[in-house]
């Protein structure tokens, strides 16, 4: 396989975003990266579009070809990929495999997601039929926040974990949100700011879980020699990817506080990179709920099984502790396009590692240089781990 | 902001259940079948009509005990659309005596009573819109 590295990134703004359509708000994320890449959208022959909600809370139902050609890519091999929350991690995993394989020299990965042309109970019931419609939703209405509140409901009952605990998710993700211009959630919140929001589905009330955000990333990646011929001056390289998957059933699950395509897609990227947790320097992880912080920390290897609360609790995932973790406001705050989200966690982990992160005051100091990823599709439906290096 | 509203379709799917017709006839006889396959002799809840273990499509039908264990829990107020008429409901994960999960509403108990671990009963249930499902109750 070929050496692969991202060599533009852009981001739109995430939030309510009714200024814009579909197309519209990709363009506000392709233009950058192609502008930070220093090509052309014409020098890219393969694009993956990750995106979900076709048809259902946005009207375009082959996004990559309406966005394709708004933004100039007619003509490059197109595909749309579809991992739930993970879809912008599936589009970089392609776009990845497009250059490494060697079929392409400059690809593209690009997430977007509009959410809000739709009412907010409309978005869930799309989003809760997104499990196992026929035997989880038909007949008992799950929600997105429900398969999650099993998860913290169990987590309590045999680690101790606390509603507080979950809440200083928030907090945290809240605080490095207010100092990322492209966030949804700009807003500092407090530990009782989340324990008197209301319940969605207990125990997770509305600040333990992330917004319904419109938004969009794009990635530009490109072989070793394209990165010589372009003179690329900061190519971020991709070390490796892991990937896994789990049951479409939760009541299919061995246990409740842990997802199993975590454990194992963090393990295959790992061995991939040749690295192991503590050589991280920060992760952008998958922190849909705030009790999904707290397992990631656990199944990512961060700490030991029943020990996120403490991670957390002993601030070691803010910056100057021993892993930093979401620096750009998470899902949480920054917001959760679905299908953008994967992209966007890369874009973060580009931009930190070429040490320009926007604010300065959340800069990560690098030691190693290497920064990881975490995107999970559904409630552990699907995980994609890619881990970084400068 | 300005907007262009898109045309309405409703959409119905016809879902089938043939291949688990007697778990849905069970239901109305306040029975609930698993599946186990014949092969390997794994037992599926929901019902299989397939063994995705050995790939295997023979399978008999086994009625399940009722006793379960709950393992996970949550009360659902925000409510999707076609659940919005509904008051709020609570689901909950049991694991049945026999080792399969079971994911249901759970109904006859205050939320606050409701705890990881504690017994509950498996019963098959007609709703008001005259739909066989399951769900759990106190033992």
């Amino acid at each position: 396989m070929k050496k692969v590295a991202v060599i533009g990134v852009g981001c739109s703004k995430f939030g309510v975003r009714t200024d814009a359509n579909i197309s519209e708000l990709g363009f506000e994320a392709v233009k950058p990266s192609l502008e930070d890449a220093g090509v052309d959208a014409e020098d890219v022959e393969f694009a993956a579009v990750g995106s979900v909600g076709s048809g259902a809370w946005y009207e375009e139902l082959l996004p990559a070809v309406v966005v394709g050609e708004y933004c100039g890519l007619s003509g490059a091999g197109l595909v749309r990929c579809e991992a739930a929350c993970a879809s912008g991690s599936a589009a970089f995993f392609t776009a990845y495999s497009a250059v490494a394989s060697g079929h392409a020299e400059i690809a593209m990965a690009l997430g977007v997601e509009k959410m809000r042309e739709i009412d907010s109970s409309t978005a869930m019931e799309w989003i809760g039929r997104a499990g196992y419609y026929f035997w989880e939703f038909h007949n008992f209405g799950m929600t997105f926040p429900a398969y999650y509140a099993l998860y913290a409901n169990a987590h309590m009952a045999k680690y101790g974990t606390t509603e507080e605990d979950m809440a200083l998710v928030a907090v945290k993700n809240h605080k490095y949100a207010s100092m990322n211009p492209v966030a949804h959630l700009r807003n500092k919140i407090s530990v009782d700011d989340v324990l008197s929001s209301m319940v969605i589905a207990s125990p997770l009330k509305l600040y333990d879980c992330s917004p319904i955000t419109d938004g969009a990333a794009s990635v530009i990646v490109a072989s070793e020699e394209k990165v010589k011929e372009l003179k690329v001056d900061t190519p971020v390289w991709i070390a490796g990817i892991g990937y896994s998957s789990g049951t479409a059933n939760l009541s299919k699950r061995k246990d409740f506080v842990s997802l199993d395509a975590s454990v194992l897609a963090s393990q295959r990227a790992y061995r991939a990179a040749g690295i192991s947790p503590n050589q991280l320097d920060f992760a952008e992880v998958h922190d849909c709920f705030t009790i999904a912080e707290i397992m990631a920390y656990e199944d990512l290897g961060f700490c030991g099984r029943g020990e996120g609360v403490k991670l957390l609790r002993d601030g070691q995932t803010e910056i100057g502790g021993k892993i930093p973790v979401n620096m750009d406001g998470g899902l949480k705050a920054k917001g959760h396009p679905i299908g953008a989200t994967g992209c966007a966690m890369i874009y973060e982990l580009t931009h930190q590692l070429r040490q320009d992160a926007v604010e300065k005051s959340r800069q990560i100091p690098m030691k190693n240089y290497v920064g990881l990823a975490h995107n999970v599709g559904g409630t552990g439906h699907y995980c994609y781990v890619t881990i970084l290096r400068r | 902001m300005p907007s262009v509203k898109s045309r309405p379709i409703t959409i119905v799917q016809e879902i089938p259940i043939s291949k688990t017709l007697k778990f849905w006839e069970g239901l109305k006889e306040g029975k609930i079948f698993a599946t186990r396959c014949c092969k390997c002799g794994k037992l599926y809840f929901p019902p299989s009509a397939d063994c995705p273990s050995c790939i295997c499509s023979e399978v008999t039908w086994v009625e399940l005990s009722s006793e379960a264990e709950v393992e996970a829990f949550t009360h659902i107020v925000v409510r999707p659309t076609t659940f919005i008429e509904q008051k709020p409901y609570t689901v909950a994960i049991g694991r049945l005596k026999e080792g399969v999960k079971v994911l249901a509403w759970l109904t006859g108990f205050k939320l606050s009573q409701v705890k990881v671990g504690m017994k509950v009963k498996l019963v098959a249930k007609i709703t008001e819109e005259t739909n066989p499902t399951y769900e759990f109750v106190p033992p």
